[in-house]
């Protein structure tokens, strides 16, 4: 059933509305669990649109399968999503910068206060990133360390490659997934793919891992696939590869890649001049699991970043 | 004078952006100011431009006391002001949410982490800035309350008002939350302006420096005492929010004395013209801020007052 989470007028006929998806049983006891798959924060991330269309095709293929109530948010930021924009339009913050909301601040805050208050209670939240239009990036959750006991016995069971475990920061404190976790709501994020683009594979990927956190917690007794054993990072170094002159990065790597500490993994060009203006080299082995697309640079500008071995 | 290029930034087409810094007097480091970090604060620009040029007569006249340095950096981001954007132009993040910066990070922590590494260290702290709202406030100074904050020292601006707001996580990476925690008193001056040049209010930003500036023993500048200001908290403002969506229409501004159920503005049915909402004030007050921009969304805050307040 489609329902309005929330809805506030626009200044010219229009209003700006989330809408959910709710999937449940045909027959209800009043005891299931819910989960919730919310994306679209960022309005060019896109990556959790073919998930959210996937999982409810699924779903709604076999709903005798289904035990649990699934809430399914595919466009918390709609005018970012319909105007390829990756904040809110007309708004300054970052979306992700201002839960859990509060109805005393502006339009969007008290926006984003109804939408926190439809999301708590779930037993379990899934919130669908897709980096940017900048990075590629394999299926990972990434949790905060102050979480990772309840968080990170989820994350395995949700069929990516990498769960990143990092150190904890106040200005996250205000994404909706920290707001969610600190009241008992236990949220996972999940990054993977790249900005604006849809990667089928990864996907496909996510939608047999949430079926498979499903069956684990009771909502889903149709087939699942066996799911990756993810690499579980909490005490690995992670190589950060920043570019040190502007130009046109080309990558000489595909993500997924193992690499050896000194390989090329691709090159700046300076097109006027018909030059390499540097060769980017691996600061440590291992697995790259960010690689940069947009070919653009800046100093500073982030080209990848490499899984190495346990830290000494 | 010392005109000294503090931070580069190469880019693959266009001129190296180069952060200048603008350094008056000699010895310890007594006050930094900070103009345009985003591309549309043009008023904060001008602002530092005319305290530059004030400040070079002023050290040619020897008014500058001796073991003071004075800095000024009047644009952090020109390359989004070059093309009419408000933050970096090729992210579009906000430098002043990447402080302290991070020297081996993203291009905008880079130039976070340049800027921070000449500003810091500094006695006083002073940035024009600006409001993520669209619209307008009385000139005020705006401080945090980190715990370390003296709202005292910034009542010696002269400027009305003081108004001091407990931070949220998001103001954490600003340059004035980050200059307080290395110990420097930091001060975020609002002047009523950012994308357009309003020039008495420049002249009165200009004036509450030179005079906050001469009050700390810095520099010898006669100027009048401006004003007693009020410290406010933030959340001792009433906020009063829109009930509708359509065409605003302001009645009251900023400044102005207003009673409890006076009617501050109307929202217009964008095409028959009548009016469908009038929004009263819910106590009597000065008007604060007011909202700006013509078209308003349902729930928007479009006044804040301070409340049983009198002229």
């Amino acid at each position: 059933m489609i329902e309005t989470v929330v809805s506030m007028e626009l200044p010219v006929d229009e209003h700006l509305r989330v809408q959910k998806n709710r999937i449940m049983p045909s027959c209800v006891t009043g005891n299931e669990k819910r989960i919730s798959v919310v994306t679209g924060t960022h309005g060019d991330e896109l990556e959790g649109q073919f998930v959210c269309y996937e999982l409810l095709r699924r779903i709604q293929a076999q709903p005798e399968c289904l035990k649990g109530i699934v809430d399914v948010y595919p466009a918390l930021n709609p005018l970012g999503i319909d105007s390829i924009t990756r904040g809110i339009p007309m708004f300054d913050l970052d979306m992700n910068r201002i839960f859990p909301g509060t109805e005393e601040g502006p339009m969007m805050e008290t926006f984003v206060k109804y939408l926190t208050d439809d999301l708590l209670g779930s037993d379990l939240c899934i919130d669908i990133h897709a980096s940017n239009i900048f990075l590629m990036e394999i299926p990972q959750v990434r949790i905060n360390e102050l979480t990772a006991d309840t968080l990170v016995p989820y994350a395995k069971k949700l069929n990516v490659d990498f769960v990143w475990v990092h150190a904890s920061a106040t200005v996250l404190e205000s994404t909706l997934a920290y707001s969610l976790n600190v009241k008992d709501t236990p949220t996972l994020v999940v990054e993977m793919g790249v900005g604006m683009r849809i990667t089928k594979e990864y996907g496909n990927q996510l939608v047999d891992g949430i079926l498979n956190v499903m069956r684990e917690m009771g909502i889903w007794t149709g087939e699942t696939t066996e799911v990756k054993k993810p690499i579980v990072s909490s005490d690995r170094a992670v190589g950060y590869l920043n570019a040190s002159v502007p130009g046109i990065f080309v990558p000489k790597v595909q993500i997924g890649d193992i690499v050896e500490e000194g390989d090329v993994l691709g090159e700046i060009l300076s097109p006027l001049h018909g030059e390499v203006a540097e060769t980017v080299k691996a600061p440590i082995a291992g697995l790259v699991f960010t690689r940069r697309e947009y070919p653009v640079v800046y100093e500073g500008s982030l080209l990848g970043r490499i899984l190495g071995g346990k830290e000494e | 004078m010392r005109k000294e290029v503090i931070y580069s930034l190469a880019s693959p087409y266009r001129e190296t952006m180069d952060v200048y810094g603008y350094r008056f007097g000699e010895g310890k480091k007594s006050a930094c100011i900070v103009g345009a970090i985003r591309g549309n604060e043009v008023q904060q620009l001008y602002v530092c431009s005319q305290l530059i040029k004030k400040l070079k007569k002023l050290e040619a006249a020897g008014a500058i006391v001796s073991d003071n340095e004075i800095m000024v950096v009047p644009s952090v981001n020109h390359y989004s002001m070059n093309t009419g954007k408000r933050f970096w132009a090729v992210d579009n993040t906000d430098v002043n949410r990447m402080f302290p910066g991070y020297n081996l990070g993203e291009t905008t922590q880079r130039i976070a982490a340049g800027l921070f590494d000449t500003v810091k260290e500094y006695d006083y702290g002073i940035q024009f800035a600006s409001f993520y709202m669209p619209g307008d406030f009385i000139p005020h100074v705006r401080m945090m309350d980190t715990g370390i904050q003296s709202a005292s020292l910034a009542t010696l601006f002269g400027l009305p008002y003081v108004v001091v707001r407990k931070p949220k996580p998001i103001d954490t990476t600003t340059l004035n939350y980050n200059w307080q925690l290395w110990e420097t008193n930091a001060f975020s001056v609002y002047t009523s302006e950012t994308d357009l040049v309003d020039e008495d209010s420049a002249r009165q930003a200009v004036s509450a420096v030179l005079r906050f500036l001469t009050r700390m023993g810095i520099l010898r500048y006669h100027s009048h005492s401006g004003y007693i200001a009020t410290v406010v908290g933030e959340e001792e403002l009433t906020q009063v929010k829109t009930n509708a969506g359509g065409i605003y229409r302001r009645l009251k501004v900023p400044g102005e004395e207003v009673q409890m159920g006076d009617v501050l503005a109307e929202i217009i049915h964008p095409y028959e013209g009548e009016v469908i909402s009038q929004i009263l004030a819910p106590t009597e007050g000065i008007i604060f801020f007011a909202h700006k921009k013509p078209l308003v969304t349902e729930n928007e805050i479009i006044y804040k007052i301070i409340r049983r307040l009198h002229e």
